[in-house]
C-alpha cells in the first residue's frame, strides 16, 4: 500500500508528524494530542481519504518511556479501503487528549473505556465516567503498575459455612447409632 | 408462620411425611437461570430436545426470582454483578437452593485477577457444585441428579433450619465454630 | 376541536416520565447488561447503556501469560464462534512474527471458521427467536447446532471452547471421515433452514414485530461503528472475507448478502442467507484442499516433533523454551482483522520482544454496537427493545472482555 495517506497528513499538518512509518503493512502516523482534532477532521472529509470508519481506539502503556501512554486510533475508510493508525503520545503528568466525540460519534463510547482502564482524560467529553468497571473502583487497571490480583469487593465476601441441614443430620447421627429404626 | 416455625428441635422424626415433600420438591424444580456468560450455551443445550432437562422436572425457566426455587448461577460472577445476585438469592423465598455451574461460578476458573469473584459460595450458599469450562450437559445432567438426591435426604423442615442459619449470618456471625443450632435432650 | 378537547384533558392529567430498570440479569437480554430506560407510557426516551457485567480482565490476564496460554482467553471471548477468535489472534500474531503458514492450514482454518459461524448464527436466530416466544424455531435452531458442534467435537476434542489455533498452525488435522461427517450433517442444517423459513418468515406475528423496528441507516450505521450483519442490512457492502481477504476466501466463491432497509427483518435475513453461504463455502473448501503439512516449519514457533525432543539435546532444549518461555516474537505493534461473528474481530498486539505480551487489544464488535444502540431503543417501544437487542447479538464475552 502506498504512503499516500501519510503524504496527505504531513502535507496538510506539517508539523503535527513526529514520526510514521509503514511496518507490517501498517500506515502509522505519531502526533501529539493538540493536532489530534484537525487531523482526524482531514481523514474524515479529504476526498482522498474518506475515512468514515472509526474502527477503534485504544491505549498502550509504555511503563518505562516518556511519554508514558500513547492512545492509539485506527481509521478506515469503507469506500476506498485503506487504513490509517494515529499514535497520540500522552504524557504521565497531563494525561489528557481532546476527545473526538464531535467528529466521530462512536469516540466518546471508546473513550470511556479508555479512561476507564488507563485514566486517560479526554477533555470536552460530554459523560466521561468507567463503563466497564463500576463507580467506586479506584484505580486503573490496565496500568502496568496495578497488581493482577488486586480485587475491590463491592459486597462483604463470607466464609464457607456449614449447611444447616447438614448439621441436623451430624446431631441425629448418634440416634442412629443407638439402633433407631427410624431413617434419621 | 406455618407449624415448622414452632417446631425448636426435632421431637418427632417425620420420614413418610419427608419422603413425600422431598419426592414432590425434587421432581418439581422452578429454576431462576442467572446465566452470564459461555456456560450458558451448555445451559441452552442441555435444556433443549437432545439433552432434555425437562424428563428431569426442571423444565420451566421462572426468570422472577419470587417464582423460582432453584437458582442456576451460570458463568462468571465479577465483583460488578455481586450485589446484584447477592439480592437475586435473597429475594428467592425459602426452600431455595443453588447450583453452581461451570468452574467460574464455583471456584473464579482461570480468571484470577481483579475483576472476578473467586467462586459464588464466598457470595451466597451453594448446594452442588458442577465443574468443567464448560460442563458437558451430561455433567449438568449428573449436578442435577446429585442435587435430587441431596433433596431427598433432607428434613422437610429445612424451612426453619434455614431461617435460623439466616437469622445467624444477618447478625453477623459467619464463623466456623459456631455455636450448633441443635442442642442435646438427654431423654 | 376535538383535539383541542384532547389538548385539555392532556394538560389536566398530570404524567412524569418513569424510569425503568432492565437490569442485569433479564431473560431476554442475551448477556448481562444493564438498561435504564426513561419512559413515557411505552415509549423509551432516553436508553442509558451499562456494561462491564462480564468483565473478567482478558487483556491484564493475557499480558502474565505467554503467546500460546492466551489461546484459551480468546475461546471466551465470542463463546459462540470460539474458532474464529483463536484464528484472529493467531493471524495477529503470525503477521508481527512475518511467518506464513501452510496451505492446507489456511483450508482447515476457513472452514473451521465457517463452522463457527453456523454455529453463532443459528444461536442467533435460535435465541431471538426463543425471546420473542417461537419456542419450536429455537428447538430446530439448538438441534442444527448440535450437529455442528459434533463435528467440531470430533476435530478438536471440545465442543464449545476449543482451543484449537496455535501459532503457525493449528492442533490437529481433521479426521479421516470429516467428509461423511460433514454431508450428514450438511444435509439436515439445510433443512433447518428451510423449515425455519418457513416458520419465520412470513409468520404475522414475526413480521409485525420485526419489520420496521430499529431500523438503522447507512452513514448513521458507520457513524456509530457497527460492522458485519448489522452494517450489511442498512446495504453497505463491507465483508472483510470480501474486502481484504485472508486464508482462502478468494479462492471460494460466495455471496455476501445485503438488506436494504436496515431493521430487524433485514438483519435475520442477512443471517440466513450467511447460513446458506457458510455451509457453500465449507462444501467448496472441501473439495478443493490438497492434503499436506498443518503447521509451519519455523523452529522459532513450532516445538519440535517428539522424536527429537526425546532422543536429542537440542531439541529437549528448544522444546523446553517454547514452553516455559513462550515464543519470542520480534517488538512492535500490529493490527490484524477478521470477520467475526458479529462484525469485524481486530487485535492490536504490542510485543516487547520476549515470550509474553505487551498489550493485547481485542477490537470487539459487541462493545462498539453497543455504544450505539441507544440510537436504535430512543423513540421506539419496550417490546422492540426484544428484537433489535437480539439481532444486534451483542455477545456477553466479546463486550466485556
Amino acid at each position: 500500500m502506498a504512503k499516500k495517506l501519510i503524504d496527505l497528513v504531513k502535507r496538510k499538518h506539517k508539523d503535527a508528524v513526529v514520526d510514521s512509518h509503514n511496518r507490517l503493512g501498517d500506515d502509522t502516523v505519531i502526533i501529539r494530542p493538540e493536532h489530534l482534532i484537525e487531523i482526524a477532521t482531514t481523514l474524515r472529509d479529504d476526498a482522498g481519504a474518506k475515512m468514515n470508519l472509526l474502527r477503534d481506539i485504544t491505549a498502550v502503556d509504555y511503563l518505562n518511556r516518556v511519554p508514558r501512554f500513547e492512545v492509539v486510533y485506527i481509521f478506515y475508510s469503507i469506500e476506498l479501503k485503506h487504513q490509517l493508525l494515529v499514535r497520540v503520545l500522552v504524557d504521565e503528568d497531563s494525561c489528557k487528549v481532546p476527545t473526538l466525540n464531535e467528529v466521530y460519534p462512536i469516540a466518546g463510547w471508546l473513550e470511556r473505556e479508555v479512561f476507564d482502564m488507563y485514566g486517560v482524560d479526554f477533555t470536552g467529553h460530554p459523560d466521561l465516567r468507567r463503563v466497564l468497571l463500576y463507580e467506586e473502583f479506584e484505580g486503573h487497571p490496565l496500568r502496568k503498575d496495578y497488581a493482577v490480583q488486586a480485587s475491590q469487593p463491592r459486597v462483604a465476601l463470607r466464609a464457607r459455612e456449614r449447611d444447616a441441614v447438614e448439621e441436623f443430620k451430624e446431631y441425629v447421627q448418634d440416634e442412629r447409632a443407638k439402633g433407631s429404626r427410624e431413617q434419621y | 408462620m406455618g407449624l415448622e416455625h414452632k417446631i425448636d428441635e426435632s421431637i418427632a422424626f417425620t420420614t413418610k411425611l419427608d419422603d413425600a415433600v422431598n419426592w414432590a420438591r425434587k421432581h418439581s424444580l422452578f429454576q431462576y437461570p442467572f446465566v452470564t456468560a459461555c456456560c450458558g450455551m451448555e445451559y441452552m443445550a442441555t435444556a433443549a430436545s437432545r439433552y432434555d432437562i425437562a424428563r428431569f422436572g426442571a423444565e420451566i425457566p421462572r426468570f422472577s426470582p419470587r417464582q423460582a426455587d432453584l437458582l442456576w448461577v451460570v458463568g462468571t460472577v465479577n465483583h460488578k454483578l455481586a450485589p446484584f445476585l447477592r439480592r437475586i438469592y435473597e429475594q428467592i423465598s425459602e426452600p431455595k437452593w443453588v447450583i453452581s455451574f461451570g468452574v467460574c461460578a464455583s471456584t473464579g476458573g482461570f480468571y484470577d485477577n481483579y475483576a472476578t469473584v473467586q467462586g459464588i459460595d464466598k457470595i451466597i450458599p451453594v448446594d452442588v457444585y458442577i465443574p468443567g469450562c464448560p460442563p458437558r450437559p451430561e455433567q449438568v445432567l449428573d449436578g442435577l441428579l446429585a442435587l435430587q438426591a441431596k433433596i431427598e435426604e433432607e428434613p422437610w423442615l429445612k424451612y426453619a433450619y434455614e431461617e435460623k442459619r439466616r437469622m445467624r449470618e444477618s447478625e453477623g456471625g459467619i464463623i466456623e465454630d459456631a455455636e450448633p443450632l441443635f442442642r442435646k435432650v438427654d431423654v | 376541536m376535538a383535539q383541542d378537547f384532547i389538548d385539555t384533558i392532556d394538560q389536566d392529567i398530570h404524567s412524569e416520565p418513569m424510569i425503568l430498570q432492565m437490569g442485569p440479569s433479564h431473560p431476554a437480554t442475551h448477556g448481562t447488561v444493564r438498561f435504564t430506560l426513561t419512559l413515557d407510557g411505552e415509549t423509551i426516551i432516553k436508553a442509558d447503556t451499562e456494561v462491564g457485567y462480564l468483565h473478567r480482565g482478558f487483556e491484564k490476564e493475557v499480558e502474565n501469560k505467554t503467546w500460546t496460554q492466551a489461546f484459551p482467553y480468546t475461546d471466551r471471548l465470542n463463546y459462540v464462534s470460539p474458532l474464529l477468535n483463536n484464528f484472529g489472534y493467531a493471524l495477529a500474531v503470525e503477521k508481527l512474527l512475518e511467518i506464513e503458514v501452510p496451505d492446507r492450514c489456511d483450508w482447515i482454518r476457513t472452514i473451521m471458521g465457517e463452522l463457527s459461524r453456523l454455529s453463532d448464527h443459528l444461536t442467533c436466530l435460535g435465541a431471538g427467536a426463543l425471546e420473542l416466544n417461537a419456542m419450536t424455531a429455537f428447538l430446530y435452531a439448538i438441534e442444527g447446532r448440535e450437529l455442528v458442534w459434533d463435528i467440531v467435537e470430533a476435530v478438536t476434542g471440545a465442543r464449545m471452547t476449543v482451543s484449537y489455533g496455535r501459532i503457525g498452525g493449528v492442533k490437529d488435522d481433521l479426521p479421516e471421515n470429516f467428509g461423511e461427517m460433514w454431508q450428514k450433517a450438511r444435509a439436515r442444517i439445510l433443512d433447518i433452514h428451510a423449515t425455519t423459513h418457513k416458520l419465520l418468515s412470513r409468520n404475522r406475528i414475526f413480521l409485525d414485530r420485526m419489520e420496521g423496528t430499529g431500523v438503522l441507516t447507512p452513514d448513521q450505521a458507520i457513524a456509530w461503528g457497527y460492522t458485519g450483519p448489522t452494517l450489511r442490512s442498512t446495504g453497505v457492502a463491507y465483508d472483510v472475507r470480501k474486502d481484504h481477504p485472508y486464508f482462502k476466501y478468494n479462492e471460494v466463491d460466495f455471496t455476501v448478502p445485503v438488506g436494504t432497509r436496515g431493521d430487524n427483518y433485514d438483519r435475520y435475513l442477512v443471517r440466513m442467507e450467511e447460513l446458506v453461504q457458510s455451509v457453500s463455502i465449507i462444501d467448496q473448501a472441501l473439495e478443493k484442499m490438497e492434503p499436506g503439512p498443518i503447521n509451519t516449519d519455523d523452529p522459532r514457533v513450532m516445538l519440535p516433533e517428539k522424536q527429537k525432543v526425546y532422543n536429542s539435546i537440542e531439541g529437549m532444549i528448544a522444546h523446553f523454551k517454547i514452553v516455559f518461555e513462550g515464543i519470542q516474537v520480534p517488538a512492535g505493534e500490529v493490527y490484524s482483522y477478521t470477520e467475526g461473528g458479529c462484525g469485524e474481530l481486530g487485535f492490536y498486539i504490542v510485543s516487547n520482544g520476549t515470550g509474553k505480551p505487551w498489550k493485547v487489544h481485542v477490537r470487539s464488535p459487541s462493545f462498539i454496537h453497543m455504544g450505539g444502540i441507544h440510537k436504535l431503543l430512543e423513540g421506539s417501544m419496550i417490546s422492540d427493545l426484544i428484537p433489535t437487542f437480539d439481532t444486534i447479538n451483542m455477545i456477553g464475552g466479546e463486550c466485556d472482555r
